[in-house]
């Protein structure tokens, strides 16, 4: 495995005397210089990279915010203008954290799009896999505080509706509500245990992406082939073939993350969080943030009451549900072939899913009314049927493709048909 | 064959050098908004300069304003403050400075300057000390009719900001 | 091929992901708008500075009675890319306006500059008792908070076309589509009939030579005041929309060109590899 690692010699007196105490040197050469890398990834495979960098760029803008912004429901608002309005490059660097949300996203559904379609959760990568998931939960967390901040219409009442949602726990759920509020309403013990919780979280989600990275330095990374790494044909170290794919990836990211800075800031907000928060009116048609709106669609698919389970704890267990039901898949899709590409069957359900989950996100935004509420159920249905049955039954009847015997050979192999073809 | 591969070789660090140029730039300017935003922003700034009205203030007495969150001295000399104070041997002082020089022509009964003691930032006591200017009651230092310092640990005089008329009673501070 | 595939189905999954949830958001619903030319839209628009003249002659004679402007101080009226009025003119301007301020003889002094445009009433009560209880909006974000409806796929081409206009085109909309109501509709005593947003409580701000513009040449019309109110508004709540674009542009060209220079980085690396 470790076929580039493991060669570093320290070059003089002083790296040596360093190496010995710290191997930091050691450790970076190993782990992000030399790190044997899959030779064929593709750019699906950057978005990782590109979700570090997201991280990074939320940090940074959001702790020069912090420099300007102010914790109070009478001020939070009016401070969040005054950075745009006063502040020195303000509008820019309060657009850029609030557009970058969106494009933290973006990258973060792509990436795990990429792990779903590649079979990247399968043995051994199920750690990954699972902090993965810890990950997009907390980086949920993250941005749906961090909305409520500005204190609109929309801060102030997504806060209200989405804590609301505790109360439907049985017995303990007010208690519950009224622990996370810090009183009976979302009010100022809430935005500014909000506004602290918004600024911890990114450090822990820095925490857990370690995690997540030296899980994946164990067994190395999975590849669009799905076959393991067997040689040193089949990798490359990561610098400079990958440090460079990334960085390339990262700019042209940054292409449409511009876009919407400087030419559209609001594009992707609300219109309702320019109104102060008010708890008087609760706007028309409270929406959360686009990025939320699939898992609030199933929320609300649970219409009717089963059993016991009245609808709305139902419409909550669901959400959770569908969430909770990630940590498992490496134990669900049995089938021994990783890459989708190798899986005819798979395919077509897979891609069904993809569109299932932008028709959720679409439901999520509209009003809970007629035709919506029997697409939300369905959408629904398939969501969690894709796990829970499609992918468990697939692995048992699915004749999968030959795979390649390495992944040298897939790579060579697609050049010299290429060649061949030119 | 020699010379091909230097050629490559060449050719290739160009374009090394010149993405690794660009991306310096990209950097630095990346990183100019998240420097610049530490500094004043247009709000204070709009409050950088302020003008001020004179006609209120009568001979003999004196206010304390604000300007940059710091206090400032307008005090309305009498004839016999100026004198004492031009009547001082400059080359005596601790700090030499003459009286015309710590205010405007034509305006020498307007003494404009910083309310902290050069010494350690305190605000001094008007009309007061053996000098019958400033006295400041943290660590005792004198100042005379001009502002100037004439006994105690103050180093320098009181500090004359940036101002200029705009009209006979009204001034611009900074 | 395959790469050319990958990419194409990245930007067309990244569109999806980010273009296909977001509703068009109203709240005069259900009414179609009548949307305007602007000077400030799409990438290249700027703010014109004689309208946003004419638009705070427009607001300080038919709309500052009774709403405030929050967030604008009199300063960021000679600021470049607003009206860009000259520092004198608009610290005469702000003379003529009192503050209460503990430390001016009297408790009160004229405004300056670094102070913000007057509230039209002390308190939100006295507000709503002068306006038979309902309380005037503030209008500094006005353009901001408010959207018009458009039907797919309408709204979807906004994120190509950098749309950020429906807050003026609500404006204008409301402000020039007051009417009688249409048949069998009653409207409450103290209301009034609006075709774009309904029954409201404000009554019809502006009427056709209410205003005297300066010189020749402007239509004085409804029409044409709401147009220049809005476009007032919609500078007063996106105050830095010029140096924003342009930064912008700059931006845009840089991130193109390092990406193009990476990309022949990246593939000269690659070489080796295969």
């Amino acid at each position: 495995m470790a076929n580039h690692a493991g060669n570093y010699t320290p070059g003089n007196g002083l790296e040596r005397w360093l190496d010995e105490r710290l191997p930091i040197v050691r450790f970076s050469k190993e782990h992000l210089m030399d790190f044997p890398t899959p030779r064929n990834l593709n750019y699906w495979w950057t978005f990782g990279g590109i979700l570090a960098f997201m991280l990074v760029v939320q940090i940074a803008t959001g702790v020069i915010l912090v420099m300007h912004y102010t914790p109070h429901v009478d001020m939070a608002f009016a401070s969040v203008e005054h950075i745009r309005r006063d502040v020195n490059y303000g509008r820019i660097i309060q657009g850029t954290h609030a557009v970058g949300a969106s494009m933290f996203f973006v990258a973060l559904y792509v990436h795990m799009f990429r792990g779903l379609y590649y079979g990247s959760y399968k043995a051994p990568r199920e750690i990954i896999w699972m902090l993965g998931v810890i990950l997009f939960i907390l980086v949920m967390a993250t941005a749906f505080m961090g909305y409520v901040l500005p204190w609109g219409q929309m801060s102030l009442w997504g806060a209200t509706v989405i804590t609301g949602l505790f109360s439907a726990i049985p017995i303990l759920g007010e208690p519950i509500q009224t622990l996370l509020l810090g009183g009976f309403s979302v009010a100022n013990p809430t935005l500014n245990r909000f506004f602290s919780l918004h600024y911890l979280l990114p450090f822990i989600i820095a925490a857990v992406v370690v995690l997540h990275i030296w899980a994946l330095h164990v067994p190395g990374n999975n590849n669009p082939a799905g076959v393991e790494v067997k040689d040193s044909r089949d990798t490359l170290p990561f610098h400079p073939y990958y440090t460079m794919k990334d960085l390339f990836a990262i700019i042209v990211f940054l292409i449409p993350f511009a876009w919407f800075v400087f030419f559209a800031p609001d594009i992707l907000g609300h219109a309702d969080n320019y109104i102060p928060g008010d708890p008087l009116i609760t706007p028309a048609h409270i929406v959360p943030e686009w990025y939320l709106l699939p898992f609030y669609a199933m929320l609300r698919a649970i219409d009717f009451d089963v059993l016991f389970i009245e609808a709305r704890l139902g419409g909550v267990l669901i959400m959770f549900g569908s969430l909770a039901i990630l940590f498992v898949l490496p134990w669900l899709d049995r089938s021994r072939v990783r890459s989708g590409t190798f899986r005819p069957l798979f395919k077509p359900f897979y891609w069904l899913f993809v569109v299932n989950f932008v028709a959720l996100a679409y439901l999520g935004a509209q009003p809970a009314e007629g035709i919506y509420t029997v697409l939300s159920k369905i959408t629904t249905a398939y969501y969690f049927g894709y796990f829970l049955i499609i992918l468990p039954l697939l692995s048992r009847i699915e004749t999968p493709k030959p795979l390649p015997p390495s992944i040298a050979e897939s790579v060579l192999g697609e050049n010299k048909a290429k060649a061949a073809a030119a | 064959m020699a010379t091909v591969s230097e050629n490559k070789a060449t050719r290739r660090d160009f374009l090394y050098i010149a993405a690794g140029a660009v991306g310096v730039v990209g950097v630095a300017g990346a990183a100019w908004p998240l420097i610049h935003q530490l500094n004043p922003d247009a709000s204070v700034l709009a409050l950088a300069s302020i003008q001020f009205d004179l006609a209120p203030i009568p001979e003999g007495s004196s206010v304390t304003i604000m300007w940059r969150g710091m206090p400032v001295f307008v005090r309305h000399r009498t004839a016999a403050e100026i004198e004492a104070a031009r009547a001082v041997d400059v080359s005596t002082l601790r700090d030499p400075e003459a009286d015309e020089d710590r205010v405007q022509e034509g305006h020498e009964q307007w003494l404009i300057m910083l309310a902290n003691c050069t010494h350690l930032g305190c605000v001094p006591v008007g009309e007061s000390g053996e000098f019958d200017g400033w006295f400041c009651p943290c660590h005792g230092s004198q100042f005379d009719t001009a502002g100037r310092i004439r006994r105690g640990p103050a180093p320098t005089n009181l500090v004359v900001p940036p101002y200029e008329f705009l009209t006979d009673t009204t001034i611009q501070i900074g | 091929m395959t790469k050319k595939k990958t990419l194409l189905g990245a930007v067309i999954a990244a569109v999806a992901l980010a273009f296909a949830p977001m509703p068009a958001h109203s709240a005069g619903d259900g009414t179609h708008a009548y949307q305007q030319d602007w000077s400030f839209s799409g990438v290249f628009g700027t703010y014109d500075r004689n309208q946003l003249r004419r638009g705070f002659q427009v607001f300080r004679e038919a709309c500052s009675s009774c709403h405030g402007l929050d967030f604008i101080s009199f300063r960021n009226l000679s600021e470049p890319g607003g009206p860009e009025y000259s520092e004198d003119a608009v610290r005469a301007l702000a003379a003529e306006f009192t503050i209460a301020d503990e430390t001016a003889q009297g408790g009160e002094r004229e405004r300056i500059p670094a102070d913000r445009w007057p509230e039209p009433f002390e308190s939100e009560q006295i507000a709503r008792d002068a306006n038979g209880g309902q309380l005037p909006p503030d209008l500094s974000l006005m353009a901001k908070a408010r959207g018009i409806h458009q039907d797919f796929p309408y709204w979807a081409f906004n994120y190509f076309t950098a749309y950020q206009e429906g807050g003026a085109d609500y404006i204008y909309n409301l402000l020039t589509r007051y009417s009688e109501p249409p048949e069998g509709e009653e409207v409450p005593a103290g209301l009034y009939y609006n075709d774009f947003y309904g029954t409201i409580a404000m009554p019809p701000p502006l009427s056709d030579g209410l205003i005297a513009y300066e010189g020749e040449g402007t239509p004085q019309t409804v029409s044409q005041y709401s147009a220049d109110v809005a476009a007032f508004l919609q500078w007063t709540a996106d105050p830095h929309m010029v140096s924003r674009k342009q930064m912008g542009f700059r931006v845009m060209i840089f991130l193109v060109l390092f990406a193009g220079l990476l990309y022949l980085v990246k593939r000269k690396i690659w070489r080796d590899a295969h």
